[in-house]
């Protein structure tokens, strides 16, 4: 057995374990009625994502994914989680013939599609050979930084990182107007109803 | 004390985990990362001070009202250098109008360099404003959450 070959079958077994977990990973959210355990799997998912990413050589991807996704993600669904009750209430399963045939017929669909798809890191495929091409090859006589990742996010396309960045301004000004009440230089404390309360203290109990 | 290696371990690590967002900040045009991770990692080293110490132990430190200037200071630091660029004879973030007879376009460099910043600024506060938005709402976190 060559190297060329010990590679490839390394790197097989390592995609096909990694989308193994995944699969198991998000199964076990869908089975499980515990919310803190939910929380905890979708920050591992996130994980095995980042992880996956960089077997795809898409490390800036994985690192986004790394921070936000299995950080930031999870903290934020832990801190909305203190606020509800700890276990999803238990729910009857029911038949719904309708809904399972447009879920299986649009599965079906996608999976149809992804024949069609150029095969990974074909340089013929429309994502390497236009633009991309052309960025990767005028990056380094046009801006002179190593990272084409940068180069494109910051000067090619800087608009839309500018129109990104005033996304995530949107986002915590929404906040602030939902959740923040009083004043931003302090405020008062934000209190539920009292009867809100003691349902949520109920539901704890039995919990 | 409750949680004392917690606690401990949270001291410890939070300049490094700060230091590695600077380090991902300025070293975003050489290796992985950028602005908006090492904005994300800034606010993680004080979501995860908030999470040991508590919420207003944390606010001591960063104000949600200094939050808040850092948003709007984030997104002008972007524009702003695109505005500077169109105010130098350039298009809306041109960056080489900063510098144009730079030989290494260097021009482009303090351009990447100032929206990245810009990103990182806007970035790390709004996620901050967002956590103690969620977190603010409940007292404590009890014994048994943990």
């Amino acid at each position: 057995m060559n190297i060329g070959l010990a590679s490839i079958v390394a790197n097989l077994l390592l995609n096909l374990s990694l989308l193994t977990l995944l699969i198991f990973v998000a199964f076990a959210m869908l089975r499980s009625r515990h919310l803190f355990a939910v929380v905890m799997l979708s920050g591992i998912y996130s994980l095995l994502s980042a992880a996956f990413l960089v077997a795809l050589d898409a490390v800036d991807v994985a690192f986004t994914e790394a921070a936000v996704g299995a950080g930031i993600s999870t903290v934020l669904m832990l801190a909305g989680m203190l606020l509800t009750a700890r276990r999803e209430k238990p729910v009857t399963p029911k038949r719904a013939p309708i809904a399972f045939a447009v879920v299986a017929v649009v599965g079906a669909l996608l999976v149809y599609a992804t024949i069609d798809m150029p095969a990974f890191g074909d340089p013929d495929s429309p994502a390497n050979s236009t633009i991309g091409k052309e960025y990767v090859e005028r990056t380094p006589k046009e801006i002179a930084i190593p990272n084409v990742v940068t180069a494109t996010l910051a000067s090619y396309r800087g608009f839309d990182t500018l129109g990104e960045t005033m996304v995530i301004f949107t986002a915590g000004v929404a906040v602030i107007l939902l959740l923040g009440v009083g004043s931003v230089r302090g405020g008062r404390d934000v209190k539920d109803a009292p009867e809100t309360r003691g349902e949520n203290d109920a539901r704890k109990g039995g919990a | 004390m409750e949680h004392l290696i917690l606690r401990v371990i949270t001291k410890m690590f939070f300049a490094p985990i700060i230091l590695f967002a600077l380090y991902v900040q300025f070293h975003g045009d050489y290796g992985a990362g950028g602005g908006f991770q090492a904005g994300v990692i800034f606010a993680v080293a004080f979501i995860l001070y908030a999470l040991c110490f508590g919420l207003d132990a944390t606010k001591k430190v960063l104000p949600q009202g200094v939050l808040i200037v850092c948003m709007v200071i984030g997104l002008m630091f972007y524009a702003g250098t695109g505005v500077a660029t169109m105010l130098l004879g350039g298009n809306l973030l041109s960056y080489d109008q900063i510098d144009p007879d730079s030989t290494h376009h260097a021009g482009q460099h303090w351009g990447i360099f100032l929206v990245e910043l810009g990103v990182g600024i806007a970035v790390a506060s709004t996620m901050l404003t967002i956590f103690y938005h969620f977190a603010g709402r409940e007292p404590e976190i009890d014994d048994e959450d943990w």
